[in-house]
């Protein structure tokens, strides 16, 4: 493969993994309070669909991507008043989470099908842009996948140098005893299920605001579970969850760049290799025996007082 | 007004029959809302839906039909839910089995149906169980999480399904249709005489049957929720873990195989991709909502299939997408989730200090 279409390539990788980024690192912090949220692939949905949304009525881009925030969080809100309050199964939460977003980015958006909305547009990066192979990989994307070189560096410097972050591992890792030193384990909860539901939605934000540019039904296509599986596959460390989003932004890339160039191959079976490939990775990763990290107290439930 | 939670010491007996229909009508209320804020008429969109679900012969028919595959699905999700295997993956082990009873069509299409019907039978299982043992092996062997890998392989499957359809199994004649070609009549599962129901359901009798007493009366279904707990309690049913994990796993896969193969061969009478309509995913409602028992899986099921069918009716007479009927299950399974917090707490107001905005749940 050559320079001129391994570049490329590698740009594109980038730009598909920005959602998953997003997305995986959103389900992480969520993890590491102890909540698994499956619904990841629902909340995408509808963040997806309040952005495009609010950007088509307001023409204001960052606003509408800010709501595609917030219209996940909203529905994340259900899975916490499940799963925090009322003691839900936090599996079956999260599926029925997925089933109800999806209905609702369906349903809602079924008469926008094919319109297109104001968003993101690519644009270099003065100098850095300039950079031979590293500028056009990283910097002639658009204004959110800037964003999303800061995040796993912010989501690094929540759980390592800040108080929060520590209380979030701590109502994932051991909520009893962090209950007994007096945290508000729900509270934290309730921070870590609606702040990742903020990130999924992000990332659904930008599948309409900065992907496509327009509406279709089911536009995040299992980028959701994917971003749940790479989460295992990060160790829940934001450093890795990088590389496995960029991975399967690649696998995508590649696999889209393949049916371009008229190969030989049914598409059905190119559209596998993402998916194989994240179970490959997965199985890799546990073959490999490193200890995977996970929250103590993960899709346990905290009792309330009686 | 503050809230005092106290354990309940005995089972409530009308509880969960009752914070079950609050459920179900907490849910019906929003979807009414929903469809109000539409500028729907809202009663009269629900009654449609009933009517069209329940209300004559013909919808019970449509209804009950929907239900055989809803069912054995869910039998096998509720199996492995009961050792706490979350296995996700019922959709693609239900494209598996059609793909391989449709494997058997296709090879041996000359057999008599006495013959045909049983290999189907085989070749579906046995699909849809391999490929759930897959992710079974993958937990027992290496504790890899299920979750991920039955959800990946759901993608494959249903893949691989659209691979053959579009490709190697394509009918010639289909114009171009993502379709093989129509089954024979030797594989085509026979209506029950005098209704329009086919003889499925009575698969769906044998297997509940068998599953039900599997899980009440033998030794090891007792124990197989015990051994949810891990490595250790499974000892309790004297059997490694890692082998019931399989076990349950090719069940579960075999089941919704079935499920496949019943839907392929009775409904659509050929492979084709709309035979995915959910089956796999609304089956984890269906369990789950069903307590994971095997006799109350066929009224959630029932119940369900009805949903699926009343929103067919509204979508032709007030046009509502399809999509609503997603999230009347999401609300419904969601709001009887939160609910089944009052089967296992007491909840009392009582009145001490008084805290603005905090509620009695």
């Amino acid at each position: 493969m050559t320079w001129e279409l391994l570049i490329p390539l590698l740009a594109a990788a980038v730009q598909s993994g920005t959602p998953v980024l997003y997305a995986t690192l959103g389900e992480m912090i969520t993890e590491r309070g102890g909540v698994l949220n499956l619904g990841v692939e629902g909340m995408m949905l509808v963040g997806a669909l309040t952005a495009f949304l609010v950007a088509k009525a307001t023409g204001q881009p960052w606003l509408a991507f800010v709501a595609g925030g917030l219209g996940a969080a909203a529905l994340a809100a259900g899975h916490a008043l499940v799963c925090v309050v009322f003691q839900g199964n936090q599996v079956v939460s999260g599926l029925a989470l997925t089933i109800l977003g999806a209905g609702l980015a369906n349903y809602l958006g079924t008469p926008y099908i094919g319109q297109s909305t104001p968003g993101f547009m690519p644009f270099d990066v003065p100098l850095l842009a300039d950079i031979p192979a590293l500028g056009p990989i990283l910097f002639q994307h658009d204004a959110l996948v800037y964003l999303s070189f800061f995040l796993p560096l912010l989501v690094w410097l929540l759980f390592h140098r800040t108080r929060l972050g520590m209380h979030i591992d701590a109502a994932g890792e051991n909520p009893e005893a962090a209950k007994a030193a007096g945290l508000n384990v729900f509270g934290l909860r309730w921070l870590a299920v609606l702040s990742g539901g903020f990130l999924a939605g992000l990332g659904g934000a930008y599948l309409s605001l900065a992907y496509t540019h327009l509406w279709t039904n089911g536009l995040a296509a299992g980028r959701g579970w994917i971003a749940v599986a790479l989460v295992i596959f990060a160790f829940w460390r934001p450093g890795r969850a990088v590389l496995g989003a960029y991975l399967f932004g690649g696998v995508m890339a590649f696999q889209l760049r393949l049916q371009a160039s008229g190969a030989n191959l049914p598409s059905s079976l190119l559209l596998m290799l993402p998916y194989a490939l994240t179970l490959l990775a997965l199985l890799f990763a546990t073959l490999r025996g490193v200890r995977s990290g996970a929250p103590g107290a993960l899709g346990t439930n905290v009792e309330p007082e009686t | 007004m503050r809230v005092r939670l106290t354990r309940r010491q005995e089972s409530w007996k009308w509880g969960s029959c009752l914070v079950f229909l609050g459920a179900v009508a907490f849910s019906l209320g929003l979807s009414a809302l929903l469809l109000a804020a539409q500028g729907k008429p809202p009663l009269e969109a629900l009654r449609g839906f009933f009517q069209g679900a329940f209300g004559s012969g013909y919808a019970l028919t449509d209804t009950l039909r929907k239900a055989v595959p809803l069912y054995l699905c869910s039998l096998g999700v509720a199996v492995t839910f009961r050792m706490r295997v979350w296995n996700i993956g019922a959709e693609g082990q239900y494209a598996l089995g059609a793909v391989g009873a449709t494997w058997a069509v296709l090879t041996f299409s000359a057999l008599p149906m006495v013959l045909l019907l049983p290999l189907m039978f085989i070749c579906g299982g046995i699909a849809g169980g391999l490929w759930a043992l897959v992710p079974g092996l993958l937990k027992a062997r290496l504790q890899l999480n299920e979750i991920i890998s039955t959800l990946m392989l759901n993608y494959i499957g249903i893949l691989l399904l659209e691979y053959l359809v579009y490709g190697p199994w394509k009918d010639p004649a289909s114009f171009g249709f993502p379709m093989t070609e129509q089954f024979p009549a030797a594989a085509v599962i026979p209506r029950i005489p005098g209704t329009k129901l086919h003889w499925g359901l009575a698969v769906c009798l044998l297997a509940g049957a068998a599953v039900w007493i599997w899980l009440t009366r033998t030794r090891l279904g007792y124990e197989l929720r015990a051994s949810g707990s891990g490595p250790r309690a499974s000892r309790y049913a004297r059997m490694p873990y890692g082998f019931l994990v399989c076990l349950v796993m090719a069940i579960c896969g075999a089941l919704a195989g079935w499920a496949g193969l019943v839907e392929t061969s009775a409904s659509a009478g050929r492979l084709q991709p709309s035979i995915m309509a959910g089956y796999g995913y609304t089956a984890i409602v269906v369990a789950w909502l069903a307590r994971l028992n095997p006799l109350t899986i066929a009224v959630a099921a029932f119940l369900l299939a009805g949903l699926r069918v009343g929103v067919e009716n509204i979508q032709l007479m007030h046009q509502v997408p399809a999509a609503f009927g997603d999230i009347m299950e999401g609300l419904i399974l969601l709001s009887v989730l939160a609910g089944q917090f009052f089967t296992t707490y007491k909840v009392r107001l009582r009145r001490e200090t008084p805290v603005p905005g905090e509620e009695g749940a």
